[in-house]
């Protein structure tokens, strides 16, 4: 009696379930049914978007988007030399064109400051804007916080206002070429002696014009975040402290004069003699020419050169997470995304946001990372997926890498809206002292703190 | 009822219709209203440079002469006023010596020089950024030409532009490049255009190629040659796009000319005000060269002329 009463239970239980199984997966649906897409039918919006992968993959499924939501969507690519000076212009004028652009965080700093970027909070909060499978958990958490930013200058990112969300990003790590470290006989260094050990054991490797180590050179901002501020903030050097309501620059601490001295010794010893004008471009170009032997950079650059086919070195390179200032320090990097952000003056917000939630969702990033080669993808979903892991197969150590750097990674930054005044600046005296314009890095870096103190000097934040 | 009879309006003979009065002012309203458009940015720049504003500033106020103030008491101002001067004189000089030269050399119409005329107007199609390309990937250290050729001399890494001490020749080179056609082609041009009858008595005379160059062609060619000089001369100093794009200014501020100081300051730190004063300085010195130049060149083209 007792067997066919517990028989009875369970049958019942298990088919409870099934039905409450079935009922909520139809009200999942019901409610995805539900989201209407053509709320903005017949708007027309316009984005300005940057010369990038991410742009190329947007495009490839804009005819997608409009026929799904009804939205006209007018676009502009333009190279990244100009770009942020076109959406600049655009901003100010304050016509609300364009209704979107790219944008990485630092450039949304500025744009933030003078009151040109609507919050996106106010979409992701209002559960009518946002489709039930949109799923803002998945992202990967270190790329919607370096997109949140308190408007206070000197407040770190991850709280506060949502000024964009990621298309994609980077984290800084290294990629070598396995040849050039059999040829010379070495092991992949783990901390900057190591490197510079490395240096003098690369140099010429592959013939007169060969070298050691690319990193990026040339005179703006970004020369400081990839590679030299993530080895900045590992030797514990910061760019601002607060004191009173004045930010002020701390680059001539002695931790920055320590680690701009390994900077100086790293490209003398094992750097070309063309750094000052070095890009991500030239960096990744050169380690698949098989002129360098080392890049430190955007995890994603070194990656383009190789897949199969796509230089002389493919094949030959794999990643290891950057040098450490010692054994034992945590793995720090600096973090780049591209993301997409609102104008606040736009007269087609939710149009707008549309778009955004669309490009930002999981299918997409999807979409973009295993058939239009956008890294790092900024959702979770895609890191785990088979496709992924199946994709990056030939990219040795990429995902391990990524691994042993994204925990301890952010913006290594101080927030402020003077960040192209203070970096481009900063990139120059770099030139300068490296080229040996100064008597000792110690002079060097007091003058650039002049400068930078200077340039942040109307900052009150008594103020915020 | 006959009544008044209605009197005839008087006619003043003497008197222009006002259509035929007015007739000047509808010729001249076109340029007019090009001149206007033309200076309302003008005007625009001069006034914003007493306030402080700003790409991130919606709001702006009048701050005086701050920014001119500023401007003057910058080490970044001196500094960018030497690298144009350099910059100008530099390429200028370059380019009226090598397109004169050439022009002077292509003078006999045969069939070499008619190719090579063709030929040395190619850079002059090529817009700046592009040339900066090509010149870019030759001097590359990785797979740039000019690195192999002075390989071959023992001479590995050039740094070009990457150095505090080549970066000026790097891109007087490339800017050589670009405009010297435009030389060659005013000055050939000016050769063309040159009287026979002087030359066939020189030669009947028996004067030397350097008498004939010194006393005939070089004064009768002066003329054109100031219209070169002027031309290159004003481009030179205001030049942005092959430096920008070869080296951002680069290394430290060896190249940061006048144009690419007001350019960054405005643009890429977002500060128009601050920048504007550096603009219209630069604005100053071209209007004043160019002033002297076209003074200059009336002058000898009456000479020429014989007036």
């Amino acid at each position: 009696m007792a067997k066919k009463w517990m028989k009875r239970m369970i049958s019942v239980s298990v088919t409870a379930a099934m039905v409450v199984g079935m009922l909520s997966t139809g009200m999942v649906s019901q409610a995805e049914e539900e989201f209407n897409w053509k709320a903005y039918e017949g708007t027309t919006i316009e984005i300005q978007m940057v010369q990038h992968t991410a742009s190329e993959a947007m495009v490839k499924k804009l005819e997608e988007f409009e026929e799904l939501t009804g939205i006209h969507v007018e676009y502009s690519i333009t190279p990244e030399s100009s770009y942020f000076d076109k959406v600049s212009t655009s901003l100010a004028s304050g016509s609300g064109s364009p209704d979107l652009f790219m944008s990485g965080a630092y450039q949304l700093w500025d744009y933030s400051a003078a009151g040109y970027v609507e919050d996106l909070n106010t979409f992701l909060e209002d559960p009518a804007m946002v489709t039930p499978d949109y799923d803002y958990d998945d992202f990967v958490q270190s790329a919607v916080n370096a997109l949140k930013w308190s408007g206070v200058p000197g407040d770190p990112v991850g709280e506060g206002m949502q000024l964009g969300l990621p298309l994609a990003f980077e984290v800084y790590t290294m990629a070598y070429n396995t040849r050039a470290f059999e040829q010379v006989g070495i092991d992949v260094p783990r901390t900057y002696d190591e490197l510079l050990e490395a240096c003098d054991k690369l140099q010429k490797w592959n013939g007169e014009n060969s070298y050691a180590v690319a990193v990026r050179g040339a005179r703006d901002w970004g020369t400081i975040h990839p590679a030299y501020m993530s080895m900045f903030a590992a030797f514990g050097a910061k760019d601002f402290t607060i004191e009173g309501d004045q930010l002020v620059s701390q680059v001539n601490s002695p931790e920055a004069v320590a680690m701009t001295e390994f900077f100086v010794d790293m490209i003398k010893r094992g750097g070309t003699s063309s750094w000052s004008k070095y890009t991500w471009y030239d960096c990744g170009v050169d380690l698949g020419t098989g002129n360098a032997a080392i890049v430190l950079d955007a995890d994603n650059n070194p990656v383009h050169q190789n897949w199969e086919g796509a230089s002389e070195e493919a094949g030959n390179i794999a990643f290891a997470p950057m040098p450490v200032a010692k054994e034992g320090d945590p793995q720090i990097s600096n973090y780049w995304t591209w993301s997409i952000a609102m104008n606040s003056a736009s007269q087609n917000k939710g149009a707008a946001w549309y778009y955004i939630m669309y490009f930002t969702s999981k299918d997409y990033a999807k979409f973009a990372t295993i058939e239009s080669n956008v890294l790092d993808p900024a959702r979770t979903s895609v890191w785990e997926s088979d496709e992924f892991a199946a994709l990056m197969e030939c990219q040795p150590g990429y995902i391990d890498a990524f691994n042993a750097t994204i925990n301890d990674t952010t913006i290594l930054f101080t927030p402020q809206p003077y960040f192209f005044e203070t970096t481009t600046e900063w990139a120059a005296t770099l030139q300068d002292i490296v080229a040996g314009q100064y008597g000792s890095v110690q002079e060097g870096l007091d003058s650039l703190k002049e400068k930078m103190d200077m340039a942040v000097s109307d900052i009150d934040l008594s103020m915020y | 009822m006959l009544g008044k009879k209605k009197k005839n309006a008087e006619v003043d003979y003497n008197q222009v219709p006002a259509h035929i009065r007015r007739r000047p002012y509808y010729i001249i309203a076109p340029g007019l209203i090009i001149l206007i458009g033309i200076m309302i940015p003008f005007i625009t720049a001069i006034f914003l440079s007493f306030t402080n504003y700003s790409f991130r500033m919606p709001k702006w106020k009048l701050v005086g002469f701050k920014n001119w103030i500023n401007m003057f008491k910058s080490d970044s101002f001196y500094h960018a006023l030497i690298v144009t001067l350099k910059y100008g004189l530099g390429a200028t000089a370059v380019e009226m010596l090598l397109g004169t030269g050439v022009a002077l050399l292509l003078k006999k119409d045969t069939r070499y020089s008619r190719i090579l005329k063709v030929l040395f107007t190619f850079p002059l199609m090529v817009a700046p950024a592009i040339a900066v390309l090509i010149w870019q990937l030759m001097t590359s250290n990785t797979v740039g030409i000019l690195e192999k050729v002075l390989n071959i001399f023992g001479i590995y890494n050039f740094p070009w532009a990457a150095s505090h001490q080549t970066a000026l020749f790097t891109v007087l080179v490339i800017d050589a490049w670009v405009n010297t056609p435009f030389v060659l082609l005013l000055v050939l041009a000016g050769i063309q255009s040159l009287p026979k009858s002087p030359f066939e008595a020189a030669a009947v005379d028996g004067a030397s190629a350097w008498f004939t160059f010194k006393t005939l062609t070089f004064p009768m060619l002066k003329p054109f040659m100031y219209i070169a000089l002027l031309f290159r001369l004003m481009a030179a100093m205001q030049e942005f796009g092959i430096i920008y794009a070869l080296s951002k200014g680069g290394p430290g501020d060896t190249l940061m000319n006048l144009s690419l100081t007001g350019y960054i300051t405005g643009f890429t730190y977002q500060k128009l005000a601050t920048a504007l004063p550096y603009l219209l300085v630069l604005w100053l010195i071209i209007n004043k060269s160019a002033k002297f130049l076209v003074t200059r060149q009336r002058h000898l083209a009456k000479q020429a002329a014989g007036q």
